[in-house]
C-alpha cells in the first residue's frame, strides 16, 4: 500500500471516531432532554409496579447518577460491546439490531440496485435528447418524484397494487399467523416487491437527474464536438465517450445516497409494516425505547459514511487522472 | 413572441400568487368551518365535496387547505431559520478560517452523515414532540447545503482584490462581512431559502405522519394522510390521495419558483 | 487544379439574452467567402476573435444549436446539407482540433487515434520521400497503424497507453494530428495547429502538411500564426471581423517594396498585417478589430483605415479579382 493510501484510509478512519463519539454524546444529550421516563417505558403503563420498584429500578440503572457519569458509564459499556437491552423486543441491543438490519439490507439492497440502473440509463436518454421530449417527459416525472414523500407513494402503491388489483399482499413481511420458518421464499419475495419497487422508484429521481445534467455536460464538450467532427454515429458517441465519462459520477452518486437510502426505508417498512430496521425506529421512538434507538443510530451513521467512504475510494481506483496522481 | 426570460417571470408570478392563496385561505378558515357531518361521511370525491369527506364528514378539501397552510408555514419558519443558520456559518467559515473553518466543515459532514428523518426523530423525541420539536429538528438537518455554497461564494470573494484592499486599510471582519460579503450572498441565500423549503415541508409532513411531529389532533396534512392509513385497505382512497397531490403541487411550486429565480440570476443558465 | 471545398456568402449568427427582457442575434461571421482547390493549403488568418474557428464548425455541422447558419457549401462541386456533412465529415473532411482538451479525457489516446481508421485500414504519410509512393497502407491491424504512426511522430508506442491529461503540450498537438491522417481524409482543417509545439517539431508538422498536400490532399490550416501559415501555404485568406478582406498569393506577402512591406497585397489591414510581422516591419497598427455587435456599416475596416473616404462606410465592398487575388476595398488595385 502506497504511503498516501495509507494516509488517507487513517484520516478517514480517525474522522468516523470523531463522528462517532460527536454522536453519540449528541444523542445521550438528546435523550436526556427528552420528557420520556426510562423506567416508565421499561415496565408499561401497568399500575401493578409500584413506586418502590421503580425506584429500584432506577438504583439498578444508575439513574439517578449525575449525567456525564452515566454517559461515560453508558459510554464505556458501548465500547465493551454491550449495548444494552431493548426495552419492546426484550432482548440485547446488538442483536434486535443485527436482525432487523439483515432484512432492512435486503429491501435496501434490491431498491439500491434497481434505482441505480433504471436512474441511470434513464438519466442518459434524457442527457443526450435534452431539450427534447423524452428529456421533458423523464425530467418532469423525476421532478414530480423528487417532491413526492415516501410514505404516501407507499400508500398509493398499496392503493393501487394491494388493494384494487390484488397483486401483492397489504402488509408485514410474512403473512399473519404463519411462523417464520413456515414461509415460502415466493411468500418473503411477494411481500418483498412492493417495498422494494416504491423505495427505489424514489432513488430513480436522485441518480437520474444528476446523470441527466452530467451526461448534457458532457454532449457539449470539445471531445464530443470532435467525436461528431470525426463522423461517429450517435451510438458510438453514447457507447464510447459519454457512458464512460457519466458513470463514475453516477456510481459516486448512487454510494453517496445511502442517507436517503436509510430514509426512505424508515417510511416504507412503516408503511407496509416491514418489519426492518426503520421500522424499528418508529416504534422504539414511539415507545421510549432509548437503548434501541441510540443502536440505530450508531449503525445509520456507520452505515451512511461506508457508503462515503466507498465513493471517496471508487473515484481513487476508477478515474485514471486520480489513480495515475496516486501512483506517482 | 413570448422569451423565456418572459416566461419565466411569468411562472414566478403565477406560482407566487397560488401560493399566497393557499396560505391565506388556509389561515381563514377557522376550526368551526369544519363542522361535522355525521350524515355525510366518506362521501367519495365529486358532488358538493370535490375532494370527498372523511370519517367524520368533514370536508377533506377544507381540511386539506388548512392543514397545507399550516404545513407551510412551518415549512417557511424553518427554510428561514436554516439559511439564517448557513448565512452566520457559511460566511463565519471562510472569514475565520483555520481552526472554525475545519469544525464548520465537519459539523456539515456531522450532520450529512445521520439520516435526516433519523435526526428529526431524535430531536423531536428530544423535544417531547409537537411544533417546537419538528421546527428545530428540520431547521437542524437542512442548512448543511446552503452553507457550503455560501462558503464557496464567500471563499472567492475573500481572495477578491477589494476585499484584500480592505483588510489592508485594517478593517475587521465584521465590516467585511457586511460590506462586501453580504450584497453578494444575497441572491444565493434568496434562492437557498426558496430550495430548502419544499424539502423541509415534506420532511415536516413525513414526519408528523410517522406520528412525532405534530399532534393528532392539530390540521396538519402529515396527520390527514396517518389517518388515511385506517382507511386503506376499506378503499377510502381519497383520503391520502388528493392531500398527498396537493402536497406535491405546493412542493413542486415552490421548487419552480426557486429554479426560475436561479434561472433570472445566474448569468450562467440565464443567457443560454 | 479541381477545386474541392467552396464556402460562398457564409454568414454565422447567435441569437443571446441581453440584460433584462431583451433578446438579440449576433452575427459573428458575414460575407465570408473561400475556395479550396485539390492539393492546396489555404491558410485562414485573422486576430483571435474574428471567428475563423467556426468556420470549422460550419463546415462540418458542428456548430452549436443556438446558431444559425447563411450561405452555401460545395464540396467536390455538391451543395453540402447538414445531412450531407454528417455523412462525410471524419471520412471526406477531418478536422484537427485546437486543444488536448478535444480528446476524451478516459480513453487511452491509443484508442482514440484508431477511431479514425476506417475499414480498409491505413493512414497518409506524407513528409518523408522515401514513403511517398504507399501514401495509404493497406490492411494493417489496427494497433500496427497506431504504433506506426505514433513511431512517426518520434512518440514512444507506449503513448498508446496514456490518457489525454499525461500528455505534454507538444505530445498532445501530434496525437490530434495523427488522429486525422489515420482517416485518410481528402480535405483536412488544421484548427490552431501550431501552438505549444517546439521549432522542430513545428517544422516536422508544417513539413508534413506540405507532403500531405503535394499527394492530393487539401489543407484549410486556420491560424493566428502568419509566420508558420506563409511557410507552407499556396494562399492566405485574410480574416477581419468575421469577413474575408482578401485572398491572396503566399509570395505576394514577401514580394514587392520590401522596405514598406506592403508587397503585393491587396488591402490595407493585410498590408498592416504584414508590416507588423517581425521581420518585416514590426509596426504595430493602431487601434483594435471591432465587436460583432458594433461593426461599422461598410468596410468593417473604415475605422481604421488610412485610406478611408466617404464611400467606404456606405456599404460592404464586394469581392473583385485583382491581380490573381481578391480583395474587398474599393480602393485596391
Amino acid at each position: 500500500m502506497k504511503k498516501s493510501t495509507r494516509k488517507f484510509l487513517f484520516q478517514r478512519f480517525f474522522k468516523l471516531i470523531t463522528l462517532l463519539i460527536a454522536l453519540c454524546v449528541v444523542t445521550f444529550i438528546l435523550m436526556e432532554l427528552s420528557p420520556i421516563d426510562p423506567v416508565t417505558a421499561y415496565v408499561g403503563a401497568s399500575t401493578k409496579v409500584g413506586a418502590e420498584q421503580r425506584a429500584l429500578i432506577a438504583e439498578h440503572w444508575g439513574l439517578n447518577r449525575p449525567p456525564v457519569e452515566r454517559f461515560m458509564a453508558w459510554f464505556t459499556s458501548i465500547l465493551q460491546g454491550d449495548w444494552g437491552t431493548s426495552m419492546i423486543y426484550r432482548r440485547p441491543v446488538l442483536e434486535v439490531i443485527g436482525q432487523k438490519f439483515l432484512s432492512s439490507l435486503a429491501l435496501m439492497g434490491i431498491a439500491w440496485i434497481l434505482s441505480g440502473i433504471i436512474g441511470f440509463i434513464l438519466g442518459i436518454v434524457a442527457g443526450i435528447k435534452e431539450g427534447k421530449l423524452a428529456d421533458k417527459l423523464i425530467s418532469a416525472y423525476c421532478h414530480i418524484l423528487i417532491s413526492t414523500p415516501t410514505f404516501w407513494l407507499g400508500i398509493l402503491f398499496i392503493m393501487v397494487f394491494a388493494v384494487q388489483l390484488g397483486w401483492f399482499p397489504v402488509a408485514m413481511s410474512t403473512p399473519i399467523g404463519v411462523l417464520a420458518e413456515d414461509v415460502s421464499l415466493l411468500d418473503r419475495l411477494s411481500h418483498l416487491v412492493l417495498p422494494a419497487l416504491t423505495l427505489s422508484v424514489l432513488g430513480i429521481a436522485n441518480i437520474c437527474l444528476h446523470t441527466r445534467e452530467k451526461t448534457a455536460d458532457v454532449m457539449r464538450t470539445d471531445y464530443v464536438l470532435f467525436a461528431k467532427a470525426r463522423g461517429e454515429s450517435s451510438r458510438s458517441i453514447v457507447f464510447n465517450h459519454v457512458i464512460k465519462n457519466v458513470s463514475l459520477p453516477a456510481v459516486t452518486l448512487q454510494f453517496l445516497s445511502f442517507s436517503e437510502l436509510f430514509g426512505g426505508a424508515i417510511f416504507v417498512e412503516q408503511v407496509f409494516s416491514y418489519p426492518g430496521l426503520g421500522h424499528a425506529v418508529v416504534q422504539s421512538g414511539l415507545r421510549g425505547d432509548l437503548p434501541l434507538l441510540m443502536g440505530i443510530a450508531i449503525i445509520s451513521l456507520i452505515f451512511v459514511y461506508t457508503g462515503n467512504l466507498t465513493a471517496d475510494i471508487l473515484y481513487r481506483v476508477i478515474d485514471p487522472r486520480i489513480r495515475e496522481e496516486v501512483k506517482a | 413572441m413570448i422569451g423565456i426570460r418572459e416566461k419565466t417571470i411569468l411562472s414566478i408570478s403565477v406560482f407566487s400568487f397560488f401560493f399566497a392563496a393557499i396560505l391565506i385561505a388556509g389561515s381563514l378558515i377557522k376550526e368551526d368551518s369544519l363542522y361535522v357531518e355525521l350524515s355525510n361521511i366518506f362521501a367519495p370525491p365529486g358532488g358538493g365535496h370535490i375532494f370527498g369527506t372523511d370519517w367524520v364528514g368533514r370536508d377533506m378539501l377544507v381540511r386539506t387547505v388548512k392543514g397545507l397552510s399550516l404545513s407551510m408555514k412551518i415549512g417557511l419558519l424553518c427554510s428561514v431559520a436554516s439559511s439564517l443558520i448557513a448565512m452566520v456559518l457559511g460566511v463565519a467559515a471562510p472569514l475565520l478560517g483555520g481552526k472554525v473553518d475545519i469544525f464548520i466543515s465537519w459539523l456539515i459532514d456531522f450532520v450529512l452523515s445521520i439520516p435526516h428523518t433519523l435526526a428529526i426523530i431524535l430531536i423531536s423525541i428530544a423535544c417531547g414532540g409537537g411544533l417546537q420539536g419538528i421546527v428545530i429538528g428540520v431547521t437542524a438537518t437542512h442548512w448543511t447545503s446552503l452553507t457550503r455554497v455560501i462558503r464557496a461564494e464567500v471563499m472567492q470573494i475573500r481572495e477578491a482584490e477589494y476585499t484584500k484592499l480592505s483588510r489592508r486599510f485594517g478593517k475587521g471582519n465584521l465590516f467585511i462581512a457586511k460590506e462586501h460579503v453580504l450584497p453578494h450572498i444575497i441572491p444565493q441565500l434568496v434562492i437557498g431559502t426558496v430550495l430548502i423549503f419544499p424539502h423541509a415541508i415534506l420532511h415536516e409532513a413525513s414526519v408528523t405522519f410517522l406520528g412525532f411531529g405534530l399532534p393528532a389532533h392539530e390540521p396538519a396534512i402529515g396527520v390527514i394522510l396517518s389517518e388515511s392509513m385506517k382507511y386503506l385497505t376499506s378503499g377510502k382512497w381519497w383520503l391520502a390521495f388528493f392531500p398527498g397531490i396537493s402536497l406535491i403541487a405546493v412542493s413542486m411550486m415552490v421548487n419552480s419558483i426557486g429554479k426560475n429565480i436561479e434561472r433570472l440570476i445566474d448569468p450562467k443558465t440565464a443567457y443560454r | 487544379m479541381k477545386q474541392i471545398l467552396t464556402v460562398q456568402n457564409l454568414g454565422i449568427s447567435f441569437s443571446q439574452y441581453m440584460k433584462g427582457l431583451r433578446r438579440r442575434s449576433l452575427k459573428v461571421i458575414s460575407n465570408l467567402d473561400i475556395e479550396l482547390h485539390e492539393g492546396e493549403i489555404l491558410a485562414i488568418v485573422g486576430a483571435s476573435g474574428s471567428g475563423k474557428s467556426l468556420l470549422a464548425g460550419a463546415i462540418l455541422g458542428i456548430l452549436p444549436e443556438n446558431a444559425a447558419l447563411e450561405g452555401e457549401i460545395y464540396y467536390e462541386g455538391q451543395l453540402l446539407s447538414q445531412k450531407d456533412k454528417e455523412k462525410i465529415r471524419g471520412k471526406e473532411i477531418a478536422l484537427i482540433p485546437q486543444s488536448v482538451n478535444y480528446l476524451d479525457p478516459l480513453q487511452k489516446v491509443g484508442r482514440q487515434i484508431g477511431i479514425s481508421i476506417q475499414k480498409n485500414g491505413g493512414f497518409r504519410t506524407g513528409g518523408s520521400d522515401e514513403s511517398r509512393d504507399k501514401t495509404i497502407e493497406h490492411d494493417l491491424p489496427k494497433d500496427k497503424v497506431i504504433e506506426n504512426i505514433l513511431q512517426k511522430y518520434g512518440l514512444d508506442k507506449a503513448v498508446a497507453d496514456y490518457y489525454p491529461f499525461q500528455l505534454s503540450g507538444g505530445m498532445a498537438r501530434k496525437v490530434l494530428l495523427a488522429t486525422a491522417l489515420t482517416s485518410g481524409a481528402k480535405v483536412i482543417i488544421a484548427d490552431e495547429p501550431t501552438p505549444g509545439l517546439d521549432e522542430p517539431s513545428l517544422n516536422e508538422v508544417l513539413k508534413d502538411f506540405r507532403g500531405l498536400a503535394d499527394d492530393g490532399c487539401s489543407i484549410l490550416m486556420i491560424t493566428h500564426d502568419i509566420e508558420a501559415a506563409l511557410k507552407i501555404a499556396d494562399k492566405v485568406a485574410v480574416f477581419y471581423a468575421g469577413t474575408t478582406l482578401e485572398v491572396a498569393n503566399t509570395r505576394d506577402f514577401d514580394g514587392g517594396d520590401s522596405s514598406s512591406g506592403d508587397g503585393l497585397l491587396r488591402h490595407p489591414y493585410s498590408k498592416a498585417l504584414n508590416n507588423a510581422r517581425p521581420n518585416v516591419g514590426f509596426l504595430p497598427s493602431e487601434g483594435s478589430q471591432p465587436f460583432p455587435d458594433n461593426l461599422p456599416k461598410g468596410c468593417p475596416f473604415s475605422d481604421r483605415c488610412v485610406m478611408r473616404t466617404e464611400e467606404c462606410e456606405k456599404e460592404l465592398p464586394a469581392f473583385r479579382e485583382i491581380r490573381g487575388g481578391k480583395v474587398r476595398c474599393i480602393h485596391a488595385t
